[in-house]
């Protein structure tokens, strides 16, 4: 059985799933209920000043694919709608009752230094074990100079988290927003302010369809709508790529990194972890499904671990960063092919007409003694791995690496790049 | 499906209503939510092998992917595109072996898409709107004479109509609709839904029908191609097989298909019929069809009687599973070598080198009435009248491989030439498929 504990910028917790700050972090009654199915974490869902906000009725909207619902999830809530003072109450009440898990408060106030100087210390005295600047928000508190209008800024982000780290002795997580052209800007800003440790990634700016009844996009309140921010399994990509990408920088290397984006199994969490987070949250799995997920989060991990000979996270932790490199990093002489598995393979086509229609014509349509065969044409295929994708059946088209005779060599060093650097002439040749 | 298969009912006389209820329905509609699972259950694959074994090739992946996305209208005109019978194709194809039988997911999970009913919740759609969606060429002036308003016949008009031709069809009977108003089981065709199909497709105009007008005694088929530009035979199968065996006529012997007419037309007669013991003789789907409607009724008992084992039947194995849940027991190797007065005598059966033989070994089995379901054959009668035949072949009309007969302009198909299984989808394919070769007949 692995261990799965960890201790992430100072914050302890039994494993690393956390619930990210949103309506399933909104009360006590929902966060007793999380820790006790198994959570090792909660990030309450986000305080700020009051009076509180007023959030409009019909909030969220949804993409379903292929049956599957809620693969897209996309809301126009603001931060919590309760006085400050409930919510205090209530986490110190929780972090007393379950003393052995991550409770972390996510914080959104104005952009002034008084404000932050007077919400710290309120927040120290319930116990909670840290931070969270919530500098996401892409709706609502933007406008009100808030939530992702400070974290699109990184000298705000800077600025804010250096206050916090001024006015708390609490570790200080700062979460970014993805709606950024590149996120390590405001990474590094927050690395400069002194965060303890960064989590990503907030909701992206979304509309999520449109009513083309009412002719608004949707969720309708009324009869229009607003862009909301959007996250579930569908911006998994997007949130990996971005901790991906500050996990491999040099200069901000032992941040800590709290994965955050459409994480709905153990699997899409191990994933975050090697890509190199500490911990990582959830939301809309937990919305869809409910707590009860943590089951299968922990134990799944824990089995994959121990198949691995994983005994702690940190063993596999980051281990997939230093694979992810830039694209002119890439062995360009590397070769695969796709195989198909005919004793699998049930005729669909689809493999055929992808690869005819849209990729490189290397599976041939064939008929033998009547029934249908789908058969790659090796000197074709360029190992796009198009077809494996759309096979209906797992493990019917797999990729095998080809043996070319060719060396490693990348772009840097190809002839048909212009701007290539000067290498060593053998492997040139093999190249040309 | 029907319920209370209790003996002690088989003496109340039920109204047809009642009767209606106790046969029930073979497959419910889809709900619009299971349409949409099991459309998503669809590979959309590329030549995919359901439009293969489909006779009327219908682009099934291309409708089934029209139900997903919610434009159901749109996938209903794929289907009547290629089927305008396709509404009572998705209740009454034995889907088990064309469509279904080869879906990949079949062959992935042993458990394919289900396309006939997916057919039928398309088409469902687009009928209870009351809309015809196909409109027709400009006239022709091209006059067209159809024999026979079954699938065939009509389905063979519809094209026509559509091409821009005037069709006028001579039927026999009262009604349209050949075996789907006469002869499929009751359980499969609920509602009236044959004739409700059938007056969706004359609503495309340009068809006349002549009830009560068989082809032969006034209405011969000289007189039709001397007033017409082109004949289409779309005649079914009339003749209804003998047992040739003692006792045959004895008045509680009775012909399958007859007692299912009786039972689409006058089920009030069927149930009063249906008590006591019953045996039916025959391996096909029309002995399922009475047998199980038979029993549903109230008769006691239900045996269907085989000559030889279960792989010959021609009923599928879907079917002979329907018969068997619904009480009807199945007996093979039973041959029937005579009737008499409340029993039927069988000879034991077995195969010897491939050939059937026929033992000494007779059994008696009680029969309060015994149903002959050996099939039917083509009936030329009503050609005869006529003074050029066209040429037959295995004892039904001949044709070329365009649907045309050996007479210049008569064309004919559906069951009454046997170009493939006798099936309605068949009798579809092949009408619509002879008007396109009356056509282009007509156009040359
Ligand atoms: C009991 C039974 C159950 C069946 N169940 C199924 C099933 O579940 N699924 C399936 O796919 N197939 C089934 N079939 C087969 C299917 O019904 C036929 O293949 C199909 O109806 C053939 O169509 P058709 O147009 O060729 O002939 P028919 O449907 O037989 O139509 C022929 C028409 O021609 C008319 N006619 C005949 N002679 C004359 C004449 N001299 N003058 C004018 N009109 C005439 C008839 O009255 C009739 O209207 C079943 C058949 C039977 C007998
Ligand atoms: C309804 C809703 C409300 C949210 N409210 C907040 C919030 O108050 N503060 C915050 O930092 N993030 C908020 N988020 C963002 C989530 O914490 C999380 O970053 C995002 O949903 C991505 O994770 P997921 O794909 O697991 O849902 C909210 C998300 C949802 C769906
Ligand atoms: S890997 Fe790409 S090129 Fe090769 S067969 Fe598959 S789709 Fe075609
Ligand atoms: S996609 Fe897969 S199952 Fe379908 S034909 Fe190609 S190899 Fe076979
Ligand atoms: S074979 Fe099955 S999965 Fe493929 S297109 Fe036909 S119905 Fe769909």
């Amino acid at each position: 059985m692995a261990d799965l504990s960890v201790n992430f910028a100072g914050i302890r917790s039994p494993n690393p799933f956390w619930l990210a700050s949103a309506p399933p972090t909104d009360k006590e009654y929902n966060v007793v209920r999380a820790l006790r199915a198994g959570w090792g974490g909660v990030v309450w869902k986000t305080l700020g000043e009051d009076p509180p906000i007023v959030n409009v009725s019909s909030r969220y909207g949804a993409i379903s694919y292929g049956g599957s619902r809620v693969m897209g999830f996309n809301n126009i809530e603001l931060i919590t709608d309760r006085p400050l003072a409930v919510n205090l109450a209530e986490i110190k009440s929780v972090k007393r009752a379950f003393p052995d898990r991550a409770i972390v408060v996510s914080l959104m106030v104005p952009c002034e230094e008084a404000a932050w100087k007077a919400i710290l210390p309120l927040v120290e005295e319930t116990g909670a074990d840290g931070i969270e600047l919530n500098f996401g928000c892409p709706h609502g508190m933007s406008e009100r100079g808030m939530g992702s209008a400070v974290g699109q800024v990184p000298d705000y982000v800077e600025m804010v988290t250096r206050w916090c780290k001024q006015h708390t002795r609490m570790p200080v997580i700062v979460k970014l927003t993805p709606n950024v052209t590149d996120i390590l800007q405001p990474a590094r800003a927050a690395h400069r302010g002194g965060a303890d440790a960064v989590s990503l990634i907030n909701t992206i700016m979304s509309i999520v369809s449109v009513d083309l009844d009412l002719m608004a996009p949707t969720p309708v309140v009324g009869s229009m709508g607003t862009h909301g921010g959007y996250c579930g399994p569908a911006v998994k990509p997007i949130a990996l790529r971005m901790v991906g990408e500050i996990a491999r920088q040099g200069d901000m290397a032992g941040l800590p990194i709290s994965g955050i984006g459409g994480i709905s199994t153990w699997r899409d969490a191990a994933e975050f972890i090697a890509m190199g987070s500490g911990t990582v949250q959830i939301c809309t799995a937990a919305m869809h499904h409910g707590f009860r997920i943590i089951d299968d989060l922990t134990e799944g991990l824990s089995n994959w671990m121990d198949g691995k000979g994983y005994a702690r996270l940190r063993d596999f932790q980051g281990k997939a960063v230093p694979n992810f490199v830039h694209w002119e990093d890439l062995d360009i002489n590397f070769k695969t092919l796709a195989q198909i598995d005919q004793d699998l393979c049930i005729q669909c086509g689809l493999c055929h007409i992808a690869c005819e229609d849209t990729a490189h014509q290397a599976i041939a349509a064939l008929r033998v003694d009547g029934g249908r065969r789908y058969e790659v044409i090796d000197e074709e295929c360029v190992g796009c791995n198009l077809c494996s994708h759309v096979c209906p059946v797992d493990n019917c088209i797999t990729m095998h690496p080809a043996e070319t005779g060719l060396p490693f060599a990348t772009w840097k060093e190809h002839p048909n790049n212009p701007l290539r650097i000067a290498t060593d002439p053998l492997s040139t040749k093999a190249l040309a | 499906m029907s319920a209370g298969l209790g003996d002690g009912e088989r003496s109340v006389r039920l109204t047809e209503a009642e009767i209606a209820a106790k046969l029930g329905e073979m497959a419910l509609a889809l709900t619009p939510d299971e349409a949409r699972v099991e459309a998503d259950r669809c590979y959309y694959c590329y030549d995919a092998p359901c439009v293969e074994a489909c006779p009327t090739g219908i682009d099934i992946p291309g409708f089934i992917r029209k139900i997903g996305t919610g434009n159901v209208r749109g996938a209903a005109v794929t289907i009547l595109e290629s089927n305008i019978f396709g509404g009572s194709c998705a209740r009454v194809c034995p889907t088990e072996v064309l469509c279904e039988e080869v879906c990949v997911r079949e062959k992935q999970q042993g458990r394919p898409v289900t396309i006939g009913s997916l057919q039928r919740f398309a088409t469902d759609f687009l009928m209870e709107r009351g809309e015809h969606p196909f409109a027709r060429a400009p006239l022709t002036g091209k006059r067209v004479a159809v024999v026979g308003a079954g699938p065939s016949g009509l389905a063979c008009a519809h094209r026509l109509a559509t091409l821009g031709h005037q069709v006028t069809v001579f039927e026999a009977r009262p009604k349209p609709g050949g075996l789907n108003e006469y002869g499929i089981a009751a359980y499969k065709v609920v509602d009236d839904f044959a004739r409700r199909e059938v007056e969706f497709i004359l609503s495309i105009g340009g068809i006349a029908i002549e009830y009560g007008s068989p082809l032969g005694p006034d209405l011969t088929l000289d007189s039709l191609r001397a007033d017409y530009d082109a004949v289409f035979l779309g005649l079914g199968l009339s003749d209804p097989n003998a047992l040739g065996i003692a006792g045959e006529d004895l008045p509680h012997v009775r012909d399958a298909l007859g007692f299912i007419e009786t039972l689409r037309q006058l089920p009030t007669e069927a149930q009063a019929a249906a008590i006591g013991h019953v045996l039916v003789i025959g391996g096909g789907n029309t002995a399922i069809d009475a047998a199980t409607q038979v029993r549903m009724l109230g008769a006691e008992t239900v045996t269907i009687l085989y000559r030889r084992g279960p792989e010959q039947m021609g009923a599928t194995k879907v079917e002979q599973d329907w018969a068997q849940t619904h009480g009807v027991t199945i007996r093979h190797w039973l041959a029937p070598v005579a009737i008499e007065q409340g029993a039927v005598a069988l000879a034991r059966t077995r195969l010897a080198d491939g050939r059937l033989i026929v033992t000494e070994e007779v059994l008696r089995l009680p029969a309060d009435l015994v149903l002959k379901a050996v099939g039917q054959s083509f009936a030329d009668g009503p050609l005869s009248t006529s003074r050029e035949l066209p040429a037959f072949a295995r004892g039904r009309i001949a044709i070329d491989g365009d649907y045309r007969t050996s007479l210049p302009g008569v064309f004919a198909g559906g069951d009454c030439v046997g170009r493939g299984p006798d099936l309605t989808v068949q009798a579809v394919a092949d009408g619509r498929d002879a008007a396109h070769a009356i056509d282009r007949f007509l156009s040359d």
